[in-house]
């Protein structure tokens, strides 16, 4: 389940100082990389860009040269109706199959249909595939991110 | 024990310590216009050192002095007496440059068999040398010492790390003199490379030095090697490795019937009793090239004068803790940055590259430790990495008495906006103690 739906997420550590965001974007510019999901988490003094791109391997290494410290991780996406109660759904599917989700974040697909990224605890990766593949909940394929 | 004035009564050791110094102190005074000027100033002569109490009237001697006097300066005998010359590299300014006549080089070589023999170093071992052989003492000193007892000496010298894991193992090396950065960095690629350090190699003993060492790191050489860790501390302006070496009971022992070690306030360079911490001074009372009157080694350590199990009465001095002129003062307590980095090797998931940053908040020090996060450690989460961040606070807390506020950084920052070799940045008012 992880080969076909696992999908690679880059986390970038960032100090919270001014011009650094800038100096991220750039680098993925400049190699023509296309950011095609992202969420920001911070606290005080630092905070944590996590990147699905449509190529995460050239990503990955633009980004290390760069001197950026960062950590390559499975998150898994599902595709959902654009409309109230479906976030609702996929969470209580995990809910119910006692897993955590580390953290998650979304973004409007098409017009009718939003994504949702999930990052749950690695060991728990598995199971939480194959209990949405079992409720019927459409996981989306790496495909549609990368290239 | 090599020679039994190691485990003499200390009235017997001390009388010869008199007797010494004061023949030293004639010998400076009557040879060297340096000294002379300064006990004329000090209003003092040779005759004025009647117990072992009066050292402490003595003026000190400096690095800086030994620069001043260039090449030879310092020396009681001209060059044809003199049979070696070690010079200490000059990073800040011109070198330093020791000599050593025949005698010298025979003390120096007693001290190193004394230091041989804290584990019974004799003609069945085989002494893997991976000191730099040059101008920096610690290659010829080791070497010289491990041949007088008896030894197979291998003078392979620093680098060319698999060639070196190669000839320990087909040689059967039992005795490894390196410093503990580079032992560490040998059984690092003899796993690499698929060597069992246990099975492949014999050694039972390593002579580490030359610079400092956290019980981290002493621990992780014991458990990779499976060796008997033996410190050894010298400083070439004394003689080079040999001015003290620890005995298997982990105490080190000063070889106190050449070299007399007094504890000082850095400051007020008063003397301290036994059992305070400060600088460490040495006075060499057997040495006649260059002998040195209360040398000033910058490092700071505290010396007991008591009885070890391993049968010796020399004083034992313990490792040395940093530099005096490294030691930052934070609200009173004193901190060295070798305490910090020691705490980042205990702590899991972080580098041990960081920087200290001193400031005012108000009346009060405030002490932050930059520290980088790198790519095997950087866990993808806010919570964890403040976890981290609590973890290495309360670390600091433990271990250095005082509250470090943790910064995270990016690797590169540190090396970016400061040059990695500066590691403390001070930004207290410049009447403050740090220089």
């Amino acid at each position: 389940m992880i080969n076909k739906y696992g999908i690679k997420q880059l986390s970038i550590f960032l100090e919270n100082r001014k011009g650094r965001l800038l100096e991220v974007t750039k680098a993925l510019k400049d190699a023509a990389i296309n950011i095609r999901a992202l969420a920001l988490a911070e606290s005080a003094e630092f905070g944590i860009l996590r990147l699905v791109v449509n190529n995460p391997e050239k990503a990955k290494s633009v980004l290390s040269s760069a001197g950026f410290t960062l950590r390559e991780q499975y998150v898994f996406a599902v595709e959902v109706p654009d409309e109230p109660g479906s976030f609702y759904k996929v969470v209580k599917v995990l809910s119910d199959a006692d897993i955590n989700i580390d953290y998650t974040y979304a973004f409007v697909g098409d017009s009718s249909k939003a994504v949702l990224i999930f990052k749950v605890p690695s060991e728990k990766l598995e199971a939480a595939l194959t209990a949405l593949e079992k409720s019927g909940i459409g996981l989306v394929e790496p495909m549609f991110f990368y290239d | 024990m090599w020679n039994q004035i190691e485990g003499a009564p200390r009235e017997e050791l001390e009388r010869l310590q008199l007797k010494r110094l004061q023949d030293t102190v004639q010998r400076v005074y009557h040879l060297v216009p340096f000294y002379k000027k300064k006990f004329d100033e000090m209003g003092i002569g040779p005759e004025d050192v009647r117990n072992l109490e009066d050292l402490k009237r003595l003026p000190f001697t400096t690095k800086q002095d030994l620069r001043d006097h260039y090449p030879f300066g310092l020396f009681t005998v001209p060059l044809d007496q003199v049979v070696r010359i070690h010079s200490s590299s000059g990073t800040t300014g011109k070198p330093t440059v020791v000599g050593y006549t025949r005698h010298d080089m025979d003390v120096w070589i007693e001290v190193m068999a004394r230091s041989m023999s804290m584990v019974d170093v004799g003609p069945r071992d085989v002494v893997h040398n991976a000191y730099g052989y040059g101008l920096f003492t610690g290659g010829l000193g080791f070497h010289y010492g491990a041949e007088r007892v008896g030894a197979a000496v291998v003078p392979s010298s620093g680098g060319f790390t698999k060639r070196q894991l190669l000839l320990m193992k087909d040689f059967g090396a039992t005795i490894l003199c390196s410093t503990p950065s580079f032992a560490l960095h040998m059984a690092e690629v003899a796993k690499e490379d698929g060597y069992d350090l246990k099975k492949d190699f014999k050694i039972r003993a390593g002579f580490f030095g030359a610079e400092p060492a956290s019980e981290g790191l002493r621990q992780a050489l014991r458990d990779a090697w499976g060796l008997t860790y033996i410190e050894a501390y010298g400083l070439s302006e004394i003689i080079g490795p040999g001015v003290a070496a620890g005995c298997p009971y982990g105490h080190l022992h000063v070889f106190e019937d050449h070299f007399i070690p007094e504890i000082i306030d850095t400051e007020t360079g008063e003397v301290l009793p036994d059992g305070s911490e400060g600088e460490l001074v040495f006075t060499t009372i057997t040495k006649q090239a260059l002998p040195i009157i209360r040398y000033r080694t910058k490092d700071v350590t505290v010396l007991h004068r008591e009885p070890c199990r391993c049968g010796r009465t020399l004083t034992i001095m313990e490792s040395v803790k940093g530099r005096a002129d490294d030691m930052l003062i934070v609200n009173g307590v004193n901190v060295f940055p070798s305490q910090v980095e020691h705490v980042l090797t205990k702590v899991e998931g972080v580098t041990p590259n960081y920087v200290i940053v001193l400031d005012k908040k108000g009346v009060l020090d405030k002490l932050e430790v930059w520290v980088e996060v790198d790519d095997r450690t950087f866990a993808d989460g806010i919570g964890a990495l403040e976890q981290l961040k609590a973890r290495l606070q309360q670390e600091m807390l433990n271990d250095l008495y005082i509250n470090v506020r943790i910064k995270l950084v990016e690797p590169k920052t540190l090396e970016r906006s400061m040059g990695k070799a500066k590691r403390i940045i001070d930004k207290r008012e410049a009447e403050g103690l740090q220089k």
